[in-house]
């Protein structure tokens, strides 16, 4: 499992005039650059400040070097509007206090600069985690509203969102904000009449400090597959009174065809059963959507955590008997794995290829938060991803 | 507080994990949050290995600090041993674990484990990837192969050495240890021991027994190699055998070492030689070449570059200080200065005002070259998985050697190729946009220039901006692109030189004339 500073991969690239400096050690920037498994060269909006043996040794003044590293990356980077200092390992058991860090330099550098910070740290946060700790910090930072608006919260895909959008205008609900929003400079308003919907699964305390300005959740199945886009939908709609009629009229042809889609992988997939190491925590809503969609059965479905009412609606679906483990010891899990002897494991990359190797047929966890997989016109594409390895393994004869 | 986006180097104990996992029957016990088993990744994916690395992570969290983390590493390296029962194991610390000081060495002491446990200091703020693998393979060899008994020399039979130096996740290793071993039997000599690769801990007690040592990558085996030599008395060969040339001087570097006659050399064919010499190489001659990547095999590419393709450098680097000293007397003898550096943006600031026809570098030039659209070839690590073909494919030796002008020549436009390219000029089917026949489309025609144009603007931002006459710009869009951007340079630096503020069609051809090709 990565830490949470993976998730700067995506975040990075939805929010376009923000930037993300994680102050860390050299692992933190080797991980940065390893994690994708290919260097996005695009000048990226993330850079780590190294600490060095002479801030450690009390030779430098950590944070004036950090007042130097920042106003040295804002001369070079004008554009950026949004900083996050995000902390990490070393940072942390340092205690090197980037909130005040961030309070200081907030103030040297507004109102042309806003500067947040969060913790990316891996003795804290997982992976997905990251994005939970960093919308958290814009939740305070949000503007006030009392209109009565829903806000999509979670980075989606641009074109899953720009679907979702054209949805919920047709069923009248509007305006739809997301956060993170892809609009440089936008920020959703929130307040005690607004409604938000959780498109991902890690964001138990972006909910609770949403709530704590006022907003209601929407508990909802996740938008993966036919059935949880629909739950997903219905539960706005019902929020926002949209009539029944009006509901099936505007979801109906959209639901048709990803049912079409599922068909086509519903040979491939089911029968076949899945066993799942903990990675994203998008591990319980796909084992649903697996098991229900396209039949598939459940060895064990691991997830780095477990929050249970975020996720009541999912399991609730799930085979009473399936076994679901929080957190993760690899090499146990690798036992139980070994002895399932499953048609499809997913995992982390680390382990794909020598599960491959020991004869089982993976899919890597990494793909599924790259990928654009929510929504009704993703049903197929995500089914694919997992018919895909078994498809190619009938196919070779090497 | 350093400022980075792209590393060269990973930090130590990632070298760490390069010997382990090049090792068999060792396993390592690292100290460090559960975030730091990315490394894994780099093993199973970039060279697409097909077992986990033998790493075992405590994985401690936040909630631990303070209170039992000294308790979870001696659990962990408890299980570990029970669980894969290695002959040796090390232990150490990551970044994180390093600040809380565990003292992993003395915790695994207090277990006492039925097998040699070496502990690792590797200082993750100071220190990098090599450096790491360095130390680690230094520590296995003293602590398995110090008690050994000295060995007398022996010239009964054929002479041995070892072999030292090649990883995991290292650039070529696999191959370029096949094409050396298979050298060193030729020659009579045997190979004792290959370390760390394949090694186990048993074997590195065998290194001893060697007539001498072999170090293939400095970066990683001088230390050890030095060690042997005080306390074995085991000499080693310091010539890096990459390049025709290289190579026949390693073979009279091992011979002199085995004390065994060197052989006719011409025995011991390359098609490089002759694939150099053949006229339709001509076109070579002078390619403007820039260097960079770890030093040795930057310093042996500046070699091979110079005398065996006639290229001339136009700059060479290193990233790791190490090995600073020979990569800047090399530049002073070829008349450059070196270019020691961990900042890419530096490296690519030299590429963009240098314009290069050919870069020879790491993954991070590889990109560097895409963007500025300039041929390529990696020689170093960093890599990524393409450096790791599925075809035999070593750096060292002869095969090397033809390897090497096999990935450095194709990059590049043909001779011939190139004179259609610079007469044709208006042939809307044939010319830049199209490049290369061989190598698809080209499509970063103009990056070059742009990248030039931009780099001097932020550069050098002093110089009057210079103006280009409509018919001189015209002429110049005329010049096939691979030199476009060198024929702007030269004649707008010749222009300054002149106090020019316009460029004709004259100020173009004078400085032509004035420049050379
Ligand atoms: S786990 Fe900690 S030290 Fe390792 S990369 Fe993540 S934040 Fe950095």
């Amino acid at each position: 499992m990565f830490c949470g500073l993976t998730s700067i991969m995506w975040l990075h690239r939805k929010m376009q005039d923000a930037f993300f400096l994680i102050v860390g050690s050299r692992t933190c920037a080797h991980l940065m650059q390893s994690a994708a498994g290919v260097m996005i060269f695009a000048e990226p909006r993330f850079a780590t400040a190294i600490i060095e043996e002479r801030d450690l040794a009390g030779m430098a003044d950590i944070n004036e070097e950090l007042n130097k590293t920042v106003s040295r990356l804002l001369e070079r980077r004008p554009e950026i509007k949004l900083l996050f200092l995000v902390g990490s390992c070393p940072s942390e058991v340092i205690k090197l206090d980037l909130g005040r860090a961030a309070e200081r330099l907030s103030m040297a550098y507004s109102p042309r600069v806003r500067i947040l910070n969060y913790s990316g740290s891996g003795i804290e946060t997982t992976f997905t985690q990251g994005e939970d700790a960093c919308l958290t910090a814009m939740v305070p930072e949000l503007p006030h509203t009392d209109a009565a608006e829903l806000i999509v919260v979670g980075a989606l895909a641009d074109v899953v969102e720009d679907q979702f959008e054209r949805i919920f205008e047709a069923l009248g609900i509007g305006p739809v904000h997301f956060l993170p929003s892809r609009k440089p400079g936008h920020m959703p308003p929130v307040g005690p009449n607004t409604k938000f919907l959780l498109a991902q699964p890690w964001l138990r305390d972006t909910a609770r400090t949403l709530e704590a300005r006022g907003a209601m959740h929407l508990p909802a199945l996740f938008p993966l597959g036919a059935e949880g886009t629909t739950s997903w939908l219905k539960v706005a709609a019902d929020a926002f009174g949209v009539s029944a009629e009006r509901f099936h009229a505007v979801t109906e042809m959209p639901r048709a065809r990803a049912i079409r889609a599922l068909a086509r992988y519903h040979d491939t997939l089911a029968g076949k059963s899945l066993f799942c190491f903990p990675d994203s925590q998008l591990e319980i809503p796909l084992a649903r959507f697996l098991s229900r969609e396209l039949g598939m059965t459940l060895e064990e479905v691991g997830t780095p955590y477990l929050h249970s009412v975020h996720m009541a609606d999912e399991l609730a679906l799930l085979p009473a008997d399936v076994r679901i483990s929080e957190g993760q010891d690899v090499d146990l899990q690798l036992d139980r794995c070994r002895d399932a002897r499953p048609d499809i494991t997913l995992c982390g990359l680390g382990l794909a290829n020598p599960l491959e190797d020991e004869g089982l047929t993976t899919k890597w966890s990494i793909e599924l938060v790259f990928t654009p997989i929510q929504g009704y016109e993703q049903c197929g594409d995500l089914a694919e991803l997992f018919a895909r390895p078994l498809i190619r393994r009938t196919r070779l004869a090497v | 507080m350093q400022l980075t986006v792209w590393t060269y180097e990973g930090p130590p104990h990632v070298g760490a994990m390069r010997i382990a996992t090049a090792m068999e029957g060792l396993h390592y016990v690292l100290h460090a949050p559960q975030g730091d088993t990315y490394a894994d990744l780099l093993f199973t994916m970039i060279e697409r290995r097909a077992k986990r690395p033998p790493v075992t992570y405590t994985t401690f969290e936040a909630r631990d600090l303070g209170s039992d983390t000294a308790e979870i590493f001696k659990r962990a390296a408890k299980d570990a041993y029970e669980r894969f029962r290695p002959q040796a194991m090390i232990v150490g610390a990551s970044c994180t674990a390093e600040l809380i000081q565990d003292d992993p060495g003395g915790l695994t002491k207090a277990l006492d484990l039925p097998i040699p446990v070496i502990p690792l200091e590797l200082p993750s703020y100071s220190k990098k990837e090599n450096w790491g693998a360095s130390e680690t393979f230094y520590r296995l060899v003293r602590g398995l192969a110090a008690e050994q008994p000295k060995r007398p020399p022996n010239r009964l039979s054929r002479p041995t050495c070892n072999v030292l130096g090649p990883t995991a996740l290292g650039f070529r290793h696999r191959d370029d240890v096949r094409e050396i071993t298979g050298l060193l039997f030729q020659l009579g000599i045997d190979v004792n021991v290959v370390a760390p690769l394949g090694a186990t801990p048993q074997d590195l007690t065998r290194l001893p027994a060697a007539d001498f040592n072999v170090s293939l990558y400095p970066e990683i085996a001088d230390v050890a190699a030095r060690f042997l030599e005080k306390e074995f008395g085991q000499p080693y060969s310091k010539t890096i055998p990459i390049g025709v040339g290289a190579t026949n001087d390693f073979i009279v570097e091992v011979c002199g070492l085995a004390g065994i006659e060197v052989p006719d050399l011409s025995a011991f064919a390359s098609n490089m030689p002759w694939w150099s010499r053949s006229v339709d190489s001509n076109y070579l001659t002078g390619k403007r070449v820039f260097i960079f990547g770890d030093g040795t095999h930057a310093l042996a590419a500046a070699r091979v570059a110079a005398d065996e393709l006639a290229f001339t450098v136009v700059g060479l680097g290193c990233y790791n200080r190490e090995f600073a000293r020979p990569v800047r007397e090399a530049a002073t003898e070829l008349g450059l200065e070196a270019l020691i550096t961990e900042d890419y943006l530096e490296v690519e600031a030299a590429i963009a005002r240098l314009q290069p026809e050919l870069i020879l570098g790491t993954q991070m030039e590889r990109h560097i070259a895409k963007r500025l659209g300039i041929p390529c070839a990696v020689i170093s690590a960093p890599v990524h998985v393409q450096d790791f073909p599925a075809r035999y494919a070593p750096q060292m030796g002869f095969e090397g050697a033809n390897v090497l002008f096999d990935t450095w020549v194709h990059p590049l436009i043909m001779g011939l190729e190139e004179h259609l390219l610079g007469m044709f000029r208006e042939d809307f089917e044939f010319n830049d946009s199209a490049g290369a026949s061989h190598l698809g489309g080209h499509g970063a025609a103009e990056k070059v220039s742009d990248a030039v144009a931009a780099s001097e603007q932020t550069g050098e931002g002093a110089i009057a901006v210079l103006h280009w006459a409509p018919e001189a710009e015209n002429e110049l869009k005329k010049i096939p692109f691979f030199v476009r951007g060198k024929a702007k340079r030269n004649t707008e630096a010749f222009a300054r030189d002149k106090h020019l503020e316009t460029i004709t069609l004259e100020t173009l051809y004078d400085a032509k004339a004035s420049y050379g090709r």
